[in-house]
């Protein structure tokens, strides 16, 4: 609003004191007392200090905010732009944002050469091991974004639940090696199989539903699948989980020190890092193939199926689709990455609990995608380099613990960041970073849109 | 028959507690059709909240009276938490109003992470447990084998959820208040059109169903004892599968679906397996929402083309 009344000093003082009075109902009683077990049960500590310095910074945050607004505000009104010929709709960003060729072949590189990248960067293949270990991290989420934007972002059907396939892959490959000893590169299909399966019986109940409900169901099953992995101790090994899982080979050849080895067996140095760095490059061909097969499927009548189901449900009934092969096609495949991911990331951490499959995971996937704008590859890949980068960071920010004193551990405070994270990108770009679609089909020039003319399907 | 008598009377405590959070999901849903996620870890906060009351209280001003703390602590909570929801309808939903469908539902799963979160690095994740407030109860059957113990705590329990409950009622049945939140239940434009301000009747909304939460915490806290950051997910899902149960939108039906909620938890521990208790919550959540999606007092959804 370019109102034409601008607020004075007084009143925005009085606005930031009304912001800090709130803040301080809010840090009452749980941040101004501590409680801890002592002795004789348990025991408060008073930390006022911490709530007024709390209710402070809420303060000048909202006396800033206010000054910035206020600026903008005048600016706007002495220069009216066209944009302000209609109302401005809230949090549609414009249509005018490309993804640049450049940049795409720029992300693509970096990709393909990281373990080069940072073995010259930290001088040797074991100190670039952790910048390795965060790429395989990464990529194991944009495979896990591009597996459920077939779901959420082409299909519109909004799954909760979808760490549960990821689950089912993972113990996939666990139960299958433990127990019969059959190599990773037979259990792979098979957990994308077995995922896709299930992906298909959890998908058939809930093809009546729609919106919010889909949701809560498919979240249920993800919290039943965990529950019975928890339980069910003795095929999961319950809470304790499974260990000791067989390592990656490389197509057979073990990567070990002796001479039936891959280091062996190819004339190189024995270094451990060479699994990494062929984890790292597994996960980049997985998550590779689930691109290619995503940007093809959305090609073919199948894929403009799921497109047509959620742009209009009822319209493509009546256009003669199949809506029920349609939605569980979209829940199979989208499940069959799921297992694939799973069934890596057993073979890499060696060792699974159900303590890796919770809701926040589903969460998180869930932020990707719609983080980087339902249904835009790229911005999914962003958004995860973003979402699991990010807070990575945050373990590095050593300067963090000279200002708020010792004891002061930045990675306590990642998800409480995330959380917020997801609250302001939703006020701010709830269209996501790209926000930009190209139709699949379209009648002469195919030209870019706006996502704010992409529905975001009914189920 | 003592068994079974034990445990109606413990279903019913448990109940009494789902259907008052229960309350908070069936209003926002029926006014704002969104799933308020955070809406169980506001009931965790409000259980915090009232933990460190009651220590402020017993410990440092040594009230002895445990009937002028209870009293004092379910206010306090109920205001505290109250101003929770407001904040959190003003920040992470309001401005959302008009977007996409999507985005209020993710806006809801950031503050529920949030939330959880920061009870965590502010009070630590251990457990919490309070010496017991109220002890003593009355034997209503005494056998042999098995005694049917009615705990002052369960009486306590239910007794405020039915005067909390009758006062809700007459507030959104009686009052000009409630005339404006069941009119903007039922069409928001029109009811903006008649001069309601939808939007300090969708605040306050929020802040009742806060306030709801707040009571369930601290009967929650009263019940168990022992409160942790990570217990609003759980009993938020089922106080939604509650919700869910009785017809979303309902308000009787949000208290009747809280009350068999409670009570097919408790005979299902009882007489099954304790550790598959959250599988059946989860479970009948799914199958209330595949097979009758408007639950047992909701009015049926008719889709317009």
């Amino acid at each position: 609003m370019a109102d034409a009344r601008t607020p004075g000093l007084p009143d925005i003082l009085r606005d930031a004191g009304l912001y800090a009075l709130v803040a301080f109902g809010l840090c009452i009683p749980i941040i101004a007392y501590r409680t801890d077990a002592g002795p004789t049960g348990l025991e408060l500590t008073p930390r006022w200090k911490l709530v007024a310095a709390f209710c402070a910074a809420i303060f000048a945050l909202r006396v800033v905010q206010r000054l910035i607004l206020a600026r903008r505000d005048a600016r706007r009104a002495l220069t009216p732009s066209p944009a302000q010929a209609t109302e401005a709709v809230q949090g549609e960003p414009d249509a005018g944002q490309r993804v640049s060729k450049l940049g795409l072949y720029a992300f693509l590189g970096v990709a393909l050469t990281l373990p080069v990248i940072a073995t010259t960067a930290s001088g040797g293949l074991g100190p670039a091991r952790y910048w390795i270990d965060l790429g395989i991290l990464i990529l194991t989420y944009v495979m896990l974004g591009w597996g459920l934007n077939i779901v959420v972002g082409l299909a519109g059907l909004l799954d909760l639940g979808y760490v549960a396939f990821y689950a089912v892959g993972a113990y996939c490959y666990a139960l299958l090696s433990t127990t019969f000893g059959l190599s990773f590169w037979i259990c792979l299909p098979l957990a994308g199989l077995f995922a896709a399966a299930w992906g298909m019986v959890l998908g058939f109940p809930v093809l009546r539903l729609r919106g919010d409900y889909l949701a809560i169901v498919t979240l249920a099953f993800g919290e039943i699948i965990r529950l019975v992995l928890i339980n069910w101790t003795d095929l999961t090994g319950g809470a304790a989980g499974i260990s000791s899982i067989p390592r990656a080979t490389f197509f057979g050849i073990p990567f070990t020190a002796d001479e039936t080895g891959f280091a062996a067996r190819f004339g190189l140095e024995f270094d451990s890092m060479h699994r990494v760095v062929f984890l790292y490059y597994l996960i980049l061909g997985l998550a590779l193939l689930t691109n290619l097969a995503t940007l093809r499927l959305r090609r073919m009548p199948i894929g403009r199926a799921w497109e047509a189901l959620r742009e209009d449900e009822i319209a493509c009934r009546s256009l003669g689709i199949d809506t029920t092969t349609t939605k569980l096609t979209a829940f199979a495949l989208g499940a069959a990455f799921a297992g694939f991911a799973g069934s890596f990331f057993s073979v890499r951490q060696g060792f699974i609990s159900p303590e890796s499959f919770t809701f926040l995971e589903s969460a998180i996937i869930l932020a990707i995608v719609v983080l980087g704008g339902m249904g835009s590859q790229v911005g999914v890949a962003i958004a995860a380099v973003a979402m699991v980068g990010g807070p990575e960071l945050l373990r590095n920010l050593g300067f963090l613990s000279a200002v708020f004193g010792e004891g002061f551990d930045p990675n306590e405070y990642r998800l409480l960041l995330f959380g917020l994270a997801m609250v302001a990108m939703m006020v701010w770009r709830p269209r996501g970073l790209i926000s930009v679609r190209v139709p699949s089909v379209s009648l002469g020039e195919r030209r870019a849109i706006s996502g704010a003319h992409v529905s975001e399907g009914h189920g | 028959m003592d068994v079974f008598l034990q445990q109606l009377i413990n279903g019913l405590t448990l109940g009494s507690i789902y259907g008052l959070i229960a309350i908070g999901y069936t209003m926002v849903f029926g006014i704002i059709g969104m799933v308020n996620f955070a809406h169980g870890d506001v009931f965790m906060v409000s259980s915090f909240i009232a933990l460190i009351v009651f220590l402020i209280l017993t410990a440092w001003l040594g009230i002895s009276s445990v009937a002028f703390a209870l009293l004092i602590v379910l206010v306090v909570a109920m205001a505290l938490t109250a101003l929770w929801g407001w904040a959190i309808e003003r920040v992470a939903y309001r401005p959302l109003r008009g977007s996409f469908r999507l985005a209020p539902l993710i806006s809801a799963i950031g503050v529920s992470i949030f939330l959880s979160n920061f009870v965590q690095v502010t009070q630590g994740a251990r457990n919490k447990s309070t010496p017991p407030m109220l002890e003593g109860g009355v034997v209503l059957m005494q056998s042999e084998s098995y005694t049917v113990f009615l705990s002052y705590k369960q009486v306590l329990i239910m007794a405020v959820t039915a005067v909390l409950l009758t006062g809700f009622w007459y507030l959104v049945q009686r009052t000009p208040f409630g005339r404006a939140q069941r009119a903007c239940e039922q069409d928001r434009k029109m009811a903006a059109l008649l001069g309601i301000d939808v939007d300090r009747t969708i605040s306050l909304t929020f802040v009742l169903g806060a306030a709801l939460a707040a009571v369930a915490g601290v009967l929650y806290l009263l019940y168990y004892g022992v409160v942790s950051f990570s217990d609003g997910f759980v009993p938020g899902v089922k106080a939604f599968t509650a919700a869910v149960l009785g017809g979303i939108g309902s308000l009787p039906g949000a208290v009747l679906g809280g009350l068999i909620i409670g009570l097919i938890e408790v005979f299902w521990s009882a007489y099954f397996s304790i550790e598959y208790k959250d599988v059946a919550a989860f479970s009948i959540l799914a199958i209330v929402l595949i097979f009758m999606p408007s639950g047992i007092l909701g009015r049926a959804e008719v889709e317009k083309v």
